[in-house]
């Protein structure tokens, strides 16, 4: 098996350095050839291993390939854990990408560096697949990092352009402010664990249950606290809550396929993952879950109402992404990670053909993104239109669709929870799904349907996109009408996750989901009698009525709260201050340091300073010097004078 | 090549006769010139090649250990050896100037024989550092590393370049003399001048503090350590790029290595009692000179900043371990510490060479420094901006590289002897990757800024052949750090071992 | 009977004249010269002195090498004197400032 995994692995890797270092050598064609062929080995592999673990009951694997390093009695390793968890990350994130690299191929077609960008995502392929099949910490910040690079290589591909670089930088540091916070957690396990091994971790975490920490002062705090908070903050920055969430809609400014593939599907929801891979220690903090519930809570909500304002059509899904991820990070804070992760992987599929169906309609309109200049794009574009319809329909959570199963389960499984904060952010969920609901067929009616493209040219020139560009659509659309139907089960309610993820039974609140759960049917005819699918169907019907119905009323509304449309417009001024304190902030003080710290105080005083004092001394002193002799000579007899009074007096 | 060798002084005096050599050949034919010292600088990588191959990583005694009486009537030996600690930084001086000697291929018009005799020249003395065992030989290379800087700076610098000079030079002797002082006592209560025999020397606490303040001078001075670190950038930013590369790399890393060679062994007492101090130095550099370099305008004097703030990581690591031994609730930490600040030298070695080197390239086409005078460097040079973003990520210590691989293990020991020094110390991975990307940023990336990097063409073969070398050496350093640790692991146990021990 | 007091009075007598010649003149190098050469003159009266009533000749020959090293001095400082008269054109003593930082 070891071969297997490995190959999964460089396949990516080994296209990616094809595709980018003879990219003059292999042309273009070649490029996306050798991306797509080693990400396709590695899909069709773990699809294999996939298949292994589902039917040929293989068990977990773990083992290090190589030491990194040894000092001080830990072994720094780099191995593979493949469990259930991993082949169901690894079959997403190969898949995902596989239909992303196709797309790429219509998307990217006129585009310079179309060799580097596809060297760029078979890169990214590698590095999330690193991150997902790590068995230990190291190779998890390894992963983790990687990615980030890509991503920020990726977030500023169109190089000339100076919101793209600034929104690469942007990314990379917020994600930075994240991996501060994870590197101390990681520092934290190796002190008092004294490895990085995920297996030694988790078996000796529940003897540390009660370990404290001195953080501040002598006041002792509870170290699993103190290291799942740490480790959460860097899920914040790449998982994007709240307040880190600042960059992921900036990065939009990436070409459409990686926003797909990286700032939807795959990347942002390393977080999750993370979180959930630690479940044995999240389990032993309740102060550390209702953390992470109020933040994931907070962030579903409040982010998916800035998505009912914005007019770029990527950035309504941007914020949509956010949304739906504190949807997921939500469930991990109520111990229900089945659920996340389920989420997870329904979001993984319908998100990222939601951003493939919105790249689609970019090609079409000539990469104006602006979704008041669309309209009745269905005519002319009906794969995209239906697509886009059941990917919605999925985000929405419309009963039978992927997402109906995966948000019913986390809303019911925060509902159930007792955990502090669990009434705050039941009702934030809930209400997230009238929110979830308006923006995305807001969005859906203003581009699809409606009055054509207002613009005349465009509307002679928007016509479907290529087969390469569809067929990714079609088939990201079939996993995200059924994977949830299909999956539920045993994701859920099955025993696909014993033995990997740790819930105690007193957190168990998807335990008390499963209590009323009777097949698929019964979960679909429970689910409409509640609250959630009626405030998804009241917002959709609000969508369609204000923008179908009565065009006017949205600017009537809009006039109407003025107050609060500012507030959403402007994102609740998070960039505003963020650039105040931050990046105004800290070049004031490095002007601070670098002029009076460096320049004055120590170059000016005291280096400088010293040369001054021995310079100014100096001149002083050579006055005495008159250049006269009889100076010198009444001198000389002072002197004289002086040293035989004191021998006479002596 | 056998073991009987005398491979030390191979490494020494080869290329200091042939920078003799190379200077006598006069600048009459460049080109022979610059072969000669090509040459001259590959064989002696190679000789220093075999103190790897040959070197035993079990045992922490001196290895390819000379010995010959030198001045008898003082009892001063040429007295030469390596252990664990040193053996990589030869390795590291000998591979680095071979990219300074090739680097300067065509850049160096002005006298290229004088310029090449006196890099081979520094590097033997270097060497002659890092390998001596005796105090008095040791001084003597410390010293006459100076000289070549010197004239390196003050011939081919840049305008202000007799500012700068004056300004290197006393700062650094300011230091050495003390330690001259401090070594000179040693020598009066212990009767010779065997480095390893002032390991073993009694000495009373107030002789410590003293002798460790000497030394801290000396030392500090050359890493350079906050407060006394503003040579640094004015001596970088006027030097050329060779230079710069040659005091980034291997000079501030003599200064590292006078750390664990002298003030720990010597003085464990004094190190223990004002470990407080440099602690809080190492911090101030990390966070305080990251924040200066934030605002830099000059690309050279950026990096130099960076370069201070990545070396008080070696610091911290080194000195953090008298508190986590201190630390009766804490196992292990202490190897980690003083073998992260070690890895930390080495990788700096590569990534501050090859930011230099990086920024020599653009010096070389547009002849400035300033960071407004570019933008858009990739439009034109796209390869070039793939190296330049590759070791910009390294410098902001992205995993895989080796910028990484020490400033981990500094922060996983130091989180064990406090939070908060964890927490300084992490900051450097955000405003690390703060000023070096923000610089990418506004030279890599954007669209064509002026019509001086419009005309810039891409890196030549030569070019990519140093950078090349130096990203490989980046990539697996920072891949498969496990050689170089085990290395220098029988020897940082050893260390740490007579450390523990009270000389009181 | 002179007594050694009377003898060591003159001697004292002129070296203060030699001395305050040296530093209240500043107008001519060759003045200062011959202060140089009176303070001379005032030790050797002391050695004489001395040499008279102490019984002890040895004095009186210091006195001869004295006055022979003070005539090749004097002859040697007159051939600078010559010398700077030529090149500066005078020997005031208030222009020769050259050694003033």
């Amino acid at each position: 098996m070891e071969h297997i995994y490995l190959a999964i692995v460089l396949a990516p890797l080994l296209g990616a350095i094809v595709a980018g270092l003879f990219r003059n050598q292999i042309g273009r064609t070649g490029a996306h050839w050798a991306a797509i062929l080693g990400v396709a080995a590695s899909c069709l592999l773990s699809l294999y291993v996939l298949k292994l673990f589902i039917y040929d009951g293989e068990q977990l694997y773990n083992k290090a390939l190589y030491t990194w390093m040894v000092s001080d009695g830990i072994r720094f390793e780099v191995g593979f854990l493949i469990d259930k968890l991993t082949v169901m990350m690894m079959s997403v994130v190969t898949f995902v990408s596989l239909m992303v690299h196709i797309y790429t191929i219509g998307y990217m077609a006129h585009e310079e560096g179309y060799q580097r960008f596809f060297s760029y995502i078979a890169l990214f392929t590698f590095a999330m697949l690193m991150l997902v099949m790590s068995n230990n910490f190291l190779q998890l910040f390894f992963g983790w990092e990687a990615v980030g690079l890509v991503s920020y290589l990726l977030i500023g591909f169109y190089f000339k352009r100076e919101s793209a670089i600034f929104a690469n930088l942007k990314a990379f540091l917020v994600n930075r402010v994240g991996d501060f916070g994870f590197i101390l957690g990681i520092a934290a396990i190796a002190m008092f664990f004294n490895s990085l091994d995920y297996a030694e971790v988790f078996g000796k975490a529940p003897e540390l249950k009660d370990a404290t920490i001195q953080v501040w002062g002598s006041t002792p705090w509870s170290l699993m606290t103190v290291v799942c908070i740490l480790l959460f903050i860097g899920a914040m920055g790449k998982s994007a809550q709240v307040p880190l969430h600042v960059w992921l809609p900036d990065s939009m400014e990436g070409p459409t396929p990686i926003s797909a593939l990286i700032h939807a599907a795959t990347m942002v929801t390393a977080g999750i993952f993370m979180v959930a891979r630690m479940s044995p220690l999240y389990e032993l903090s309740e102060t550390a879950l209702s953390f992470v519930l109020i933040i994931g809570a907070t962030t579903a909500f409040f982010t998916g109402l800035i998505g009912i304002v914005q007019n770029d059509i990527k950035r309504v899904v941007a914020y949509s992404t956010l949304s739906q991820l504190g949807y997921m990070i939500a469930a991990l804070g109520v111990s229900a990670y089945a659920a996340g992760l389920f989420h997870l992987m329904t979001h993984a599929f319908f998100k990222a053909l939601l951003f493939l169906a919105a790249g689609s309609v970019i090609m079409g309109m000539h990469h104006d993104q602006d979704i008041r200049n669309m309209g009745g794009v269905r005519k002319y574009m009906p794969i995209t239109w239906i697509t886009a319809l059941l990917g919605s329909l999925a985000l929405i959570g419309f009963p039978g669709f992927s997402g109906f199963f995966s948000k019913d389960a986390i809303i019911g499984a925060i509902h159930h929870s007792d955990i502090f904060g669990a009434g705050y952010a039941s009702v934030l969920v809930t209400a997230g799904v009238f929110v979830t609901a308006l923006y995305s067929f807001r969005m859906f009616f203003l581009v699809f349907h409606g009055e054509g493209p207002r613009d005349d040219h465009a509307k002679h020139h928007l016509h479907e996109s290529p087969w390469v560009v569809t067929l990714p659509l079609i088939l990201l659309a079939i996993p995200s009408v059924v994977i949830g139907w299909m999956t539920i089960q045993p994701m859920l309610f099955g025993d696909w996750f014993t033995g990997v993820l740790t819930v105690l039974p007193e957190h168990d609140a998807l335990g008390e989901v499963g209590k009323h759960y009777h097949g698929q049917i019964g979960f679909i005819e429970h689910g409409m009698l509640e609250l959630p699918f009626w405030l998804a169907m009241g917002g959709l019907f609000v969508a369609w009525f204000i923008y179908m119905k009565k065009p006017a009323l949205a600017l009537e509304i809009r006039t109407r709260f003025d107050w609060f449309y500012h507030v959403l417009d402007m994102k609740y001024w998070f960039d505003e201050v963020y650039q105040i304190i931050f990046a105004k902030g800290s070049r004031a003080l490095g002007g601070f340091l670098s002029e009076v710290g460096d320049r004055f105080l120590i170059d000016g005083l005291i280096v400088n300073g010293s040369a001054k004092v021995v310079d100014s001394v100096a001149h002083r002193v050579r006055r005495l010097q008159t250049g006269y002799l009889y100076h010198y000579a009444i001198a000389m007899i002072l002197g004289l004078l002086l040293l035989l009074s004191i021998f006479v007096v002596a | 090549m056998s073991a009987d060798w005398p491979i030390l002084s191979l490494t020494i005096w080869l290329p200091i006769i042939g920078g003799m050599l190379v200077l006598a050949g006069g600048d009459k034919a460049p080109n022979i010139t610059r072969w000669l010292a090509v040459l001259v600088s590959v064989a002696t990588f190679l000789v220093s090649l075999s103190l790897w191959s040959g070197f035993d990583p079990s045992t922490a005694q001196m290895q390819f250990v000379e010995r010959a009486p030198w001045i008898e009537m003082f009892r001063i030996e040429y007295y030469l050896g390596v252990d664990g600690i040193s053996m990589p930084l030869i390795l590291l001086t000998t591979f680095i100037t071979i990219l300074v000697i090739i680097a300067g291929w065509e850049v160096i018009q002005f006298k290229p024989s004088q310029y090449m005799a006196a890099f081979l020249v520094m590097e033997g003395v270097m060497v002659g550092v890092f390998s001596a065992l005796d105090a008095m030989l040791f001084y003597v290379f410390w010293e006459a590393m100076l000289i070549p800087m010197f004239l390196i700076i003050g011939i081919w610098g840049g305008p202000n370049r007799v500012y700068a000079t004056i300004k290197f030079f006393l700062y650094t002797f300011l230091g050495s003399v003390f330690m001259l002082v401090a070594l000179i006592y040693m020598y009066f209560k212990s009767g010779n001048m065997e480095i390893l025999g002032f390991h073993g020397l009694k000495l009373d606490l107030t002789e410590q503090v003293l002798i460790f303040i000497a030394f801290l001078l000396a030392f500090a001075v050359k890493v350079p350590m906050w407060p006394v670190h503003t040579w640094l950038p004015d001596a970088h930013v006027e030097a050329p790029t060779g230079g710069s590369v040659i005091l980034a790399a291997i000079m501030l890393k003599i200064g590292g290595y006078g750390f664990l060679r002298f003030s720990l062994p010597i003085t464990p007492d004094a190190s223990n009692e004002l470990d407080g101090m440099i602690i809080a130095m190492s911090l101030i550099a990390v966070v305080y000179i990251g924040f200066v370099a934030l605002v830099q305008q000059d690309m050279k004097k950026l990096i130099a900043y960076s370069s201070i703030a990545h070396m008080g990581f070696v610091t911290l690591g080194f000195f953090i371990v008298f508190i986590i031994m201190g630390r009766a609730d804490v196992t292990g930490g202490a190897v980690l510490g003083i073998e992260g600040g070690m890895v930390q030298m080495i990788s700096h070695g590569f990534i501050s060479a090859a930011m230099f080197l990086c920024v020599g390239v653009l010096y070389d086409r547009v002849h400035s420094r300033m960071i407004k005078d570019y933008g858009g460097v990739v439009n034109t040079m796209p390869w070039f901006a793939a190296f330049m973003v590759f070791f910009a990520m390294s410098n902001a210590g992205l995993p895989g590289t080796s910028g990484f691989v020490g400033e981990f293990m500094v922060i996983l020991a130091s989180f064990r002897a406090d939070f908060w020094f964890a927490f300084l110390a992490a900051t450097t991975l955000i405003v690390g990757a703060a000023y070096t990307l923000w610089m990418v940023k506004r030279v890599v990336f954007g669209d064509v800024a002026n019509h001086h990097v419009a005309e810039l063409e891409d890196i030549t073969k030569r070019e990519v052949l140093v950078l090349g070398s130096l990203a490989v050496a980046v990539l697996v350093l920072g891949l498969w750090p496990a050689p170089l640790v085990e290395v220098m692991d029988a020897t940082v146990r050893n260390l740490l071992a007579h450390v523990a021990v009270s000389k009181l | 009977m002179i007594a050694l007091s009377d003898y060591l009075m003159v001697g004292a007598i002129l070296f203060s004249l030699s001395v305050a010649g040296i530093f209240l003149n500043r107008k001519n190098l060759l003045i200062l010269l011959m202060c140089v050469e009176l303070m001379l003159l005032a030790v050797n009266m002391n050695f004489i002195a001395f040499s008279h009533f102490n019984g002890d000749l040895a004095g009186q020959i210091f006195v001869f090498f004295i006055l022979t090293v003070a005539a090749a001095e004097a002859a040697i400082g007159l051939a600078i004197l010559v010398v700077l008269f030529r090149n500066r054109r005078t020997i005031d003593v208030e222009e020769l400032d050259t050694l003033k930082g």
